[in-house]
């Protein structure tokens, strides 16, 4: 009998509470660890209070499109230009016009329509063994496609939208034809079965199973925090022509959202000087904002060009890259 | 010749209980034997024993001469080429009737084991039910396809242990007979254990009567009703009352009805000791006892239970002794009714007191 | 209409709801996806995704089966121990033993790192890992505890008389083993290999572990990477009727088969293991509990010792309790339904509840990912059908059943894993003849009454099973806890969900480990109960 009690409490405490007026709520595919320090240091700033849910970006984006107008999403925070993309395009997004995140934001990480807005850069480059391989040797992710990488490459999975976004890049820079010549390249040259994480791709590389491999610049950071004499170490390709591959975090304002101007309030001060680094620094990324420093760990990696064209192209082309790299036996 | 199964002095124990104690049986081949007793006389632990589901403690149990159980060594049940019929049937529920039947020819090549199945099934008459699983079989049937099953390995000795149970009396009896007819049509060997002597006797060539982890006599079933060996045998097969008698000066036995006229088998005593004066009980079956009109010797009706043809009275004589009666039913009278009665003793059976 | 139909149509309206909204998708065609696919990769999805199936159906069967077998009806030393230890890994998430076997048996891992250094050449030898049998094998450890308790759950109540008849004919113990004690078993090991195939063919992150492509990874590909929920949900829709079609075709052979009989004939004395049997018996749990809960387990805590950082706060325990209580109130609902389902089922069993009564199950073979979105698009939808007038009267704001309730969260618990409920009552209903009902009926204990003095006593161990598999399944789902709680909300299998989607996997040791010891214990408590 105790047990139902509580069990009944438990079902009706849990019912709905009601928002409060000046309440933020924000669906999430940025993970709790990243997201949280800063939503408390907003609230801790401003008063004001939110509440967010977190999820994969696939889910959290069919839940705002089946709840409509009831639902109580103010914001939808991703980690992926191309999803931030799909979001606009399945218009569950609303435009927003904010000078401050204008200024804060360089325009080809913001959708030009201001349906959403870059948070947080992330840059995926080359990683090789420092053991085995001379940076001189290294040049373009293109070149990772030439017979001199045979039997020398590691690859993650093609189902990660980073290696997505950097082969929709790819189509976008150089056409469909010699975009799958690459990426068959790639394939060619593989010294293992493409791994499902960039953590374990590096340790790989590390323990001599290959020699070169693209990662994301967090990734190796944390790897290093943890093993520091490992072998590793990263190269920033593609500088002489396009740059190297970035993407976004980012966010935008949700059609239905029943707080739009506390949205854009949230998102005015994570793109402002005083939240950039706590975001960015936070997952060792690059902020958006050209007025704040990356970490000095990051910083340590060096300056490099970055790609361009604007990341929303990503999201256009995700779909015909993925095709692509299936085509191209890329799994 | 060897007999089939032979059973010296075995010795079955659960723990400190002992349930078989010293017990030996002997049966030739192609006769049916029956082990009857009481609930709880551990005749089903004999048939145990038998199969090799239970190891013996003392003793030793031989198949066709060659030792199967003995203290120290056991031949595995799969090994003693026995068939059972358990009480519960035991068909196996996921298996048609064929599957059931043909489950222990597993060796035997499919063309052989094919034509052995449709032999067994048309002996025990079930051809038509060979696809139908036993949940829709009736009791009878059911039996049936246990009785087939058991035999058609060709087993040296089929175990059944109280195979009617489970049926209603009418069923019980005709299937009795059939399974008999089966049975020596097939010159099996077989012992069955029941605690009903109907079925014994509807079913066996021999009976041994079980009590106390013994067999109390071996016997045919007219000698174990004619001539028990001891007063539980007397007590436990068919119905009779004791009653206090003497031997008399001519050496005949006198009881209150009468001088008894014909045979007198007295038990535990050599045939000739019939001292004069010497105290006995005597086994008075109900139809030793007669009705008659004429006769001087009355007694009144206690009690009577009708059977059709006849009715078994239960009289009180002028001693308070009580005697059964087996009567044709038109001598129809009332409970408290006085009704002449006589001997009419061929052969009785007394005990020393 | 009686009831007893009435209630299996209504749970079946509820369940069939998002599995509706899944095969709606057939509505708009998705034409392109498919050439794509049918040009490239759905040849190798398909067989990937049936050989996986069978090895783990097969792999599971002879483990949980032979080792059910081991504890339940042999003795040996040890016994006692893997009879519950053996179920163990049942609380750990599969994907979990897949990322420690990989970290421990990869080219980078501390094995052939040791064997390379030793001497000092490469291992071509050395199997990999990630590899079609390194994810069958791993699949089949973390899921054959399903096959073992149920099978265990089968031998122990089968009683001696049928293996003493199986002898009688001339089987040795070895033969009696195969051809009676384990086709009496069958219901119950069925049972068992259907939840372990369901759970394959909705399995994503093992899989993803092993970038092991199947039709799952196909449903993910068409949705994250294609942008198509509606390919997507008709990849996932042909997963549902790979899982209907075994589902339909087990239960048709054994349509008229019965699988007890009313004596069991007592308890079994256990058969005494000798010699080499007896090591390789002791050998075989020791090797299955080594690999498939210690190894795993020591490394999750070797994790949580090494962190240089503690994540560990007071929130864990809001986790943890939330996890309890979630998967307690789960076990009880899906538990209850299941039941009443499988009574609805005895009382009526005509073609259209019989019928019913799989489909019901079909839940559990479906991607969570993809049943979150139909249990989703379903609420949505119920929500948007409540008439304002009704939710005036009910004080309920638009979009509030949605919104995180609890309620809602174990509709959905309920949706998913009423298979797995299902399954162990509707094996421990075949120990409860028609006889026991009708004797207990003649008695006057008709009804509730024959349920709660009859039935309850007699399916203690089924209910016992059922609630224990809900609640662990519930603790460790992902998907459709992400996707269905309230704000807040969070649970341990969200706060590993957080952790390893970036890569974590040493930081999710310790709601691993936390999630690990929730499930342990009422594992234990189970197989206590059931000696």
């Amino acid at each position: 009998m105790r047990y139902l009690r509580i069990a009944l409490a438990a079902a009706c405490t849990a019912a709905a509470a009601p928002v409060a007026a000046d309440e933020v709520v924000v669906y999430s595919a940025r993970i709790e660890q990243l997201i949280r320090p800063l939503f408390d240091a907003y609230t801790r700033n401003t008063g004001v209070a939110v509440k967010f849910v977190t999820d994969k970006e696939g889910p959290l984006m069919q839940r705002l499109k089946s709840e409509g107008p009831n639902t109580p999403a103010d914001v939808l925070l991703t980690v992926d230009a191309g999803n931030l993309w799909q979001a606009s395009q399945s218009e569950l997004l609303q435009p927003v016009k904010s000078k401050t995140l204008a200024a804060n934001i360089p325009a080809h990480l913001r959708d030009p329509e201001g349906l959403w807005f870059g948070l947080s850069v992330r840059a995926r480059t080359v990683v090789y063994n420092t053991g085995k391989v001379k940076p001189a040797e290294l040049s373009t992710y293109e070149d990772l496609a030439s017979a001199k990488w045979k039997g020398r490459l590691c690859l993650r999975t093609s189902k990660k939208v980073y290696n997505q976004s950097l082969v929709a890049m790819m189509l976008a820079e150089h056409g469909e034809a010699k975009t799958e010549q690459i990426v068959r390249g790639w394939v060619g040259n593989l010294a293992a079965p493409v791994f499902s994480d960039d953590t374990k791709m590096m340790e790989a590389i590390a323990a001599g199973q290959c020699d070169v491999g693209i990662t994301n610049t967090y990734y190796f950071g944390r790897l290093i925090e943890k093993s520091p004499n490992l072998p590793l170490a990263l190269f920033w390709p593609n500088q002489s022509g396009s740059g190297v591959h970035v993407n976004v975090s980012g966010a935008g304002v949700t059609k239905y959202a029943k707080n739009p101007q506390g949205a854009v309030k949230l998102l005015e001060w994570l793109s402002s000087v005083s939240a950039q680094s706590l975001y960015a620094d936070a997952n060792m990324e690059y902020p958006v904002n050209p007025a704040v420093k990356p970490h000095p760990v990051v910083a340590g990696w060096g300056n490099f060009r970055h790609n361009n064209i604007n990341v929303a192209k990503a999201g256009e082309l995700q779909a015909a890259a993925v095709r692509l790299m299936d085509r191209a036996g890329y799994r | 010749m060897t007999p089939v199964i032979e059973l010296l002095e075995v010795r079955h124990a659960y723990g400190d209980h002992v349930v078989v104690d010293g017990l030996s049986l002997s049966l030739a081949k192609g006769s049916i034997g029956c082990l009857l007793g009481p609930s709880g006389c551990g005749k089903t632990t004999v048939l145990r024993c038998i199969a090799g589901f239970e190891r013996i403690q003392g003793g030793e149990i031989r198949m066709n001469g060659i030792p199967v159980s003995t203290a120290t060594a056991h031949v595995p049940t799969e090994k003693r080429r026995v068939g059972i019929v358990f009480q519960d049937y035991a068909l196996f529920p996921h298996l048609t009737v064929q599957a059931n039947v043909a489950f222990g020819l597993h060796r035997l090549p499919t063309p052989e084991r094919r034509q052995r199945v449709s032999q067994m099934l048309e002996v025990t008459g079930l051809r038509s039910m060979a696809g139908r699983y036993p949940h829709e079989l009736s009791g009878g049937q059911q039996q049936r396809v246990a009785l087939a099953r058991a035999l058609a390995p060709q087993p040296d000795l089929l175990l059944l242990d109280e195979p009617f149970s489970n049926l209603d009396v009418d069923l019980r009896e005709r299937l009795s007979l059939e399974v008999r007819d089966i049975l020596k049509a097939h010159g099996s060997t077989a012992i069955m254990v029941t605690h009903d002597q109907h079925e014994a006797f509807a079913m066996a060539d021999e009976i041994g009567i079980m009590a106390d982890g013994r067999i109390q006599q071996w016997d045919s079933a007219y000698n174990i009703y004619h001539r028990p060996c001891n007063r539980f045998v007397a007590d436990f097969v068919g119905q009779g009352v004791f009653l206090q008698g003497r031997v008399n000066g001519g050496g005949k036995v006198e009881i209150e009805l009468g001088v008894l006229d014909g045979e007198v088998r007295l038990t535990a005593l050599a045939s000739g000791d019939k001292t004069p004066g010497l105290d006995l009980e005597v086994l008075l079956r109900p139809d030793d006892v007669v009705h008659d009109d004429s006769s001087p010797t009355k007694a009144q009706v206690l009690h009577k239970a009708f059977r059709g043809a006849e009715i078994l009275y239960t009289l009180r004589l002028a001693s308070g002794a009580r005697v059964l009666s087996l009567v044709p039913s038109h001598h129809n009278h009332a409970v408290g009714d006085f009704i002449g009665i006589r001997l009419e003793t061929d052969h009785v059976v007394a005990f020393r007191k | 209409m009686s009831a007893a139909r009435l209630f299996p149509l209504l749970v079946a309206a509820l369940v069939l709801a998002p599995i509706a909204v899944i095969f709606s998708s057939f509505l708009t065609p998705a034409d392109e996806v498919w050439r794509h696919f049918a040009s490239t990769i759905l040849g190798e999805l398909v067989i990937n995704t049936l050989v996986l199936a069978l090895a783990v159906a097969a792999g599971t069967a002879v483990l949980g089966v032979g080792l059910a077998w081991l504890t339940a009806v042999c003795d040996f030393p040890g016994r006692r121990f893997f009879s519950w230890a053996l179920l163990l890994p049942l609380a750990m998430p599969a994907y979990v033993i897949g990322f420690v076997a990989i970290g421990l048996l990869d080219f980078t891992g501390p094995l052939q790192s040791g064997l390379r250094s030793l001497t000092g050449s490469g291992l071509p030898w050395f199997p990999p890992i990630r590899s079609r049998g390194g994810v069958a094998l791993v699949m089949t450890l973390a899921l054959y505890p399903y096959v073992f308790l149920l099978a265990r759950n089968a031998f122990r109540t089968q009683g001696k008389r049928m293996l003493e008849a199986g002898r009688a004919l001339g089987l040795t113990s070895y033969e009696a083993f195969f051809r009676v004690a384990l086709p009496m078993a069958r219901p119950w090991v069925a049972a068992g290999v259907m939840l372990v195939v369901m759970e394959t063919l909705a399995d994503f992150g093992t899989v993803a572990v092993f970038n092991y492509d199947t039709l799952t990874t196909g449903v993910y590909k068409a949705w994250y990477g294609l942008f198509s929920i509606t390919a997507a949900s008709q990849v996932a829709s042909i997963l549902i009727l790979i899982a209907l079609a075994v589902l339909l075709v087990e239960q048709q052979t054994r349509l008229r088969m019965r699988f007890s009989s009313v004596h069991a004939g007592g308890e079994t004395p256990r058969i005494q293991l000798a010699g080499g049997h007896k090591f390789g018996a002791l050998a075989a749990c020791t090797i299955v509990f080594g690999i498939g809960f210690v190894v795993p387990a020591a490394q999750l805590s070797l994790w949580v010792f090494q962190a240089t950082s503690t994540d560990f706060d007071s929130r864990y325990l809001e986790y943890l309790w939330h996890s309890l209580a979630l998967g307690a109130l789960a076990a009880l609902c899906v538990t209850a339904t299941a039941l009443l389902l499988n009574y609805s089922g005895r009382r009526q069993p005509d073609r259209m509840t019989r019928v019913t009564l799989k489909l019901v199950n079909i839940g559990y073979a479906v991607p969570g990912a993809v049943l979150a979105v139909g249990i989703f698009v379903a609420f949505a939808w119920l929500d948007r059908a409540i008439p304002a007038s009704l939710r005036d009267f009910l004080g309920i704001a638009p979009g509030a059943l949605l919104q995180g309730s609890v309620t809602a969260m174990l509709l959905a618990y309920m949706i998913r894993f009423l298979a797995v409920g299902f399954g162990p009552l509707e094996s421990a209903l075949h120990r409860v003849t028609r006889s026991i009902d009708e004797a207990a009926t003649a008695l006057g204990q008709g009804g509730v009454r024959l349920l709660y003095r009859v039935h309850l006593p007699m399916l203690r161990g089924g209910l016992a099973t059922a609630a224990v598999l809900v609640f662990v399944d519930v603790l460790k789902e992902m998907p459709i806890t992400l996707m269905t709680r309230p704000f807040g909300w969070d649970t341990l299998a969200i706060r590993i969900f957080e952790l390893t989607s970036e890569g974590q996997w040493e930081r999710a040791a310790l709601p691993a480990l936390f999630l690990l010891l929730a499930g342990v214990l009422p594992v234990i408590q189970l197989t206590r109960a059931s000696e």
